[in-house]
């Protein structure tokens, strides 16, 4: 046996583990921290509007973002409004996504898969089809929505869903729900299938069958993967702003009743008609997305993750 | 092979420099974001300046609206831009003017034949600078279906109180949706809703000034009363106009089942080709019967010089002849809806166009009320703010009173003569 001190010497530096981080620490760097940090960087100052010189203002942005009335209304507004986006999302996307899921497990259905992919199919949609489809389909003046309901006896129940204050961000929500029930479905459809035929078995020797096998066995089972697609679903909505753009334009009418972070950053950052654009202003609010989702993932990850039992399978 | 491409390259750029400093000829290039109207200036305008001016030869060279604003910028930078600047209205242009990217036009005898109105939106704030020639405008008023109305038998109102008799009647016929607007999109409710009818009320030039000085307040009856006319429209629009885009009202309206339109003539092309009625229109109708016309000409387009130009002389030529009679002419007509806005009197084919420029004969004329100053720097910014409390209150979700408060709250937050 050679001496230990001399097995540490001999060893040489260890290259390959450089070799095998190095493109993915690179292209992570370059796609996402640089950027994140030259966001921050941003944030801390300010452009002159007539002599263009760009000065450090330090914290002055996020004063003005939280102390001005004319920014922290519509932020507040926006993170409401967000919020709300987010609750409909988690009480009616997921719900129903596991709902599929498990029925699509649990019965022998004729044309599973043909269900399976045109549930799914709407999430490879672009954005701008969806939110074209979907204003068609809602218009009073040539949308298929009002005969639909008024066949059902519904008619009286038609509104103008995108143009009302009370409804717009609902309707919204829910054709998002439309667009991406398919995520929850496939990856909890995975995690119901992962579970293996013993457990059931057992289950099913000790009597526990049906609705009660549902509850009692596979939802605890599949348990962190719903936490995953919380977190998913959080990070998505809180980015969200395609859907409104294309429905509702920059200014996420009526009355700013769909406007969410992501429409704000983009109307301060960019500008709109003749609102000229304030780079370092949209930096602020974007950094304040990044922390907003950084929170959340954090109350996430340190105090439910932790508690959620995972069950070797 | 890539070094002779290069060198011909090379060989083609230096002779096509030596025509243009050694020859009597001049080459002038045009930056343009109308890439929609090549055809226009390639077979009607500069053929006829051409052939009056055979030593100047001129390019059009557009670029994508959208991307308009940013390759000029770094053309300007870099110093390959175009002898002739197609001038966007206000700040962008005043912009490049304060960067010394736009050459001072002041003295050229061609802006002798512009009023005042139509060079403010391309002169320093206190007028004392021009730097582009101002091209063209779009009015706004309202455009109607002709047939609809003798059907009826309704007369194109006049004023105000003719103006709801009119609305009503359509309703109460019920064949027709009156009037053609919807306020999801919200621009529509401000451009062709508050600045249309607004004018009247506020004084025009007048009350825009008044607001730029701090002598007025957007909450003065007179600009309140306007938000009082918009909210009773919501009654005479289409069932579910909240959620009706602009391009739903422009159908709706060519499809026949709207009477009325509330329009800028930049809809006049496309009406003419989509609708298959005859189509009329009529000026944004007077508070009172007797009451001073004022409509909202607003300046839209104009062309500046480089200050690198080369070629700066030929490039004057060009800029003294779109101040004549002639560009007018052909230019107007080309493009109906974009009018002209030479002090010249021009005569054009297209009757709807007709109709709109001959109220320049008995109004006076004014801008956008917000487009100039009121919007420079800012939060929050005027102009969209107007956007949402227009189309509330034609939604009913704010009262004139408190959409007028709230503009004017916001502009008093940062608008430095509106504080005292």
């Amino acid at each position: 046996m050679m001496p230990e001190t001399s097995n540490v010497r001999k060893r040489p530096f260890r290259w390959h583990i450089l070799v095998f981080l190095g493109p993915a620490a690179f292209v992570y760097t370059v796609i996402m921290i640089l950027p994140l940090a030259e966001t921050l960087r941003l944030s801390f100052f300010q452009v002159d509007s007539v002599t263009r010189v760009v000065t450090f203002v330090g914290l002055e942005n996020y004063n003005q973002l939280f102390f001005n009335v004319y920014w922290v209304g519509p932020f507040t507004k926006a993170l409401w409004n967000n919020f709300l986006f987010f609750v409909i999302h988690m009480l009616v996307q997921n719900p129903i996504g596991v709902l599929i899921a498990a029925l699509l497990s649990m019965f022998h259905l004729p044309g599973k898969k043909l269900y399976r992919t045109a549930i799914f199919m709407p999430t490879l949609l672009s954005f701008v089809i969806v939110g074209f489809v979907w204003k068609l389909m809602l218009s009073p003046l040539w949308g298929v929505s009002k005969g639909m309901l008024s066949s059902v006896g519904l008619g009286s129940w038609f509104m103008p869903f995108l143009g009302r204050e009370e409804s717009a961000l609902i309707t919204l929500a829910l054709i998002s729900v439309w667009q991406f029930v398919g995520i929850p479905m496939m990856l909890i459809y995975a995690a119901l299938l992962s579970i293996p035929e013993e457990v059931i078995e057992a289950a099913e020797c000790d009597g526990v069958t049906g609705l009660a096998q549902f509850f009692k066995i596979k939802l605890i089972l599949i348990l962190p993967t719903i936490g995953i697609i919380s977190i998913l679903t959080f990070v998505g909505n809180f980015n969200a702003f395609d859907l409104v753009y294309t429905t509702q334009g920059p200014l996420a009418g009526p009355n700013f009743s769909t406007d969410l972070l992501g429409t704000l950053l983009y109307r301060t950052f960019y500008g709109q008609q003749t609102q000229p654009g304030d780079p370092n202003m949209g930096a602020t609010i974007a950094t304040m997305m990044f922390f907003i989702i950084l929170v959340g993932v954090a109350i996430y990850l340190f105090f439910i993750q932790r508690r959620l039992t995972r069950y070797e399978m | 092979m890539k070094y002779a491409l290069m060198g011909g390259l090379a060989t083609s750029l230096m002779l096509g420099t030596a025509v243009g400093a050694f020859a009597q000829s001049a080459e002038i290039t045009i930056e343009s974001w109308r890439n929609d109207d090549l055809t226009i200036w390639q077979d009607t305008i500069l053929p006829a300046f051409m052939a009056a001016n055979p030593d100047i030869k001129v390019t059009f060279a557009p670029t994508a609206p959208t991307q308009y604003n940013a390759a000029l910028n770094a053309k300007l930078e870099g110093g390959t831009a175009g002898d002739l600047i197609t001038c966007r209205p206000f700040d962008a242009s005043l912009d490049l003017y304060n960067k010394g990217q736009l050459a001072d036009l002041t003295g050229l005898a061609a802006l002798d034949n512009f009023s005042d109105v139509a060079k403010s939106a391309w002169s320093t704030d206190d007028g004392s600078a021009t730097f582009c020639v101002p091209m063209a405008a779009v009015i706004h008023g309202f455009i109607y279906n002709k047939d609809a109305f003798a059907e009826l038998g309704l007369q194109e109102p006049e004023t105000q109180d003719e103006f709801m008799a009119v609305l009503e009647a359509i309703k109460q016929d019920g064949t027709y949706i009156p009037m053609a607007m919807g306020t999801l999109d919200q621009w529509e409710s401000q451009a062709m809703g508050y600045q249309n009818i607004g004018p009247m009320y506020w004084g025009g030039e007048k009350g825009r000034q008044a607001i730029i000085d701090g002598t007025a307040k957007l909450t003065d009856p007179e600009w309140v009363k306007p938000f009082e006319i918009m909210a009773q429209w919501g009654q005479y629009l289409g069932d579910g106009f909240e959620a009706q885009a602009y391009p739903d009202s422009q159908t709706l309206f060519t499809l026949g089942r709207a009477a009325i339109y509330p329009a800028g003539s930049w809809e006049i092309t496309g009406f003419n080709n989509d609708a298959d009625f005859e189509l009329g229109a009529f000026r944004p109708p007077l508070p009172n019967a007797g009451d001073a016309c004022i409509i909202n000409d607003h300046t839209d387009i104009a062309m500046g010089l480089n200050p690198d130009s080369p070629n700066a002389d030929a490039a004057k030529v060009f800029l003294d002849w779109m101040g004549t009679e002639e560009f007018a002419q052909l230019y107007s007509n080309a493009l109906p809806g974009f009018f002209s806005l030479s002090n010249n009197a021009i005569t054009l084919d297209d009757p709807l166009a007709n109709e709109f420029i001959s109220w320049r004969a008995d109004c006076q004329s004014t801008i956008r009320s917000a487009a100039q100053i009121l919007t420079r720097g800012g939060t929050p910014n005027l102009w969209s703010a107007m956007w949402t409390a227009s189309a509330n209150v034609i939604n009913g979700i704010q009262t004139p009173q408190e959409a007028a408060a709230g503009l004017q709250a916001g502009l008093e937050s940062w608008y430095a003569p509106q504080q005292n």
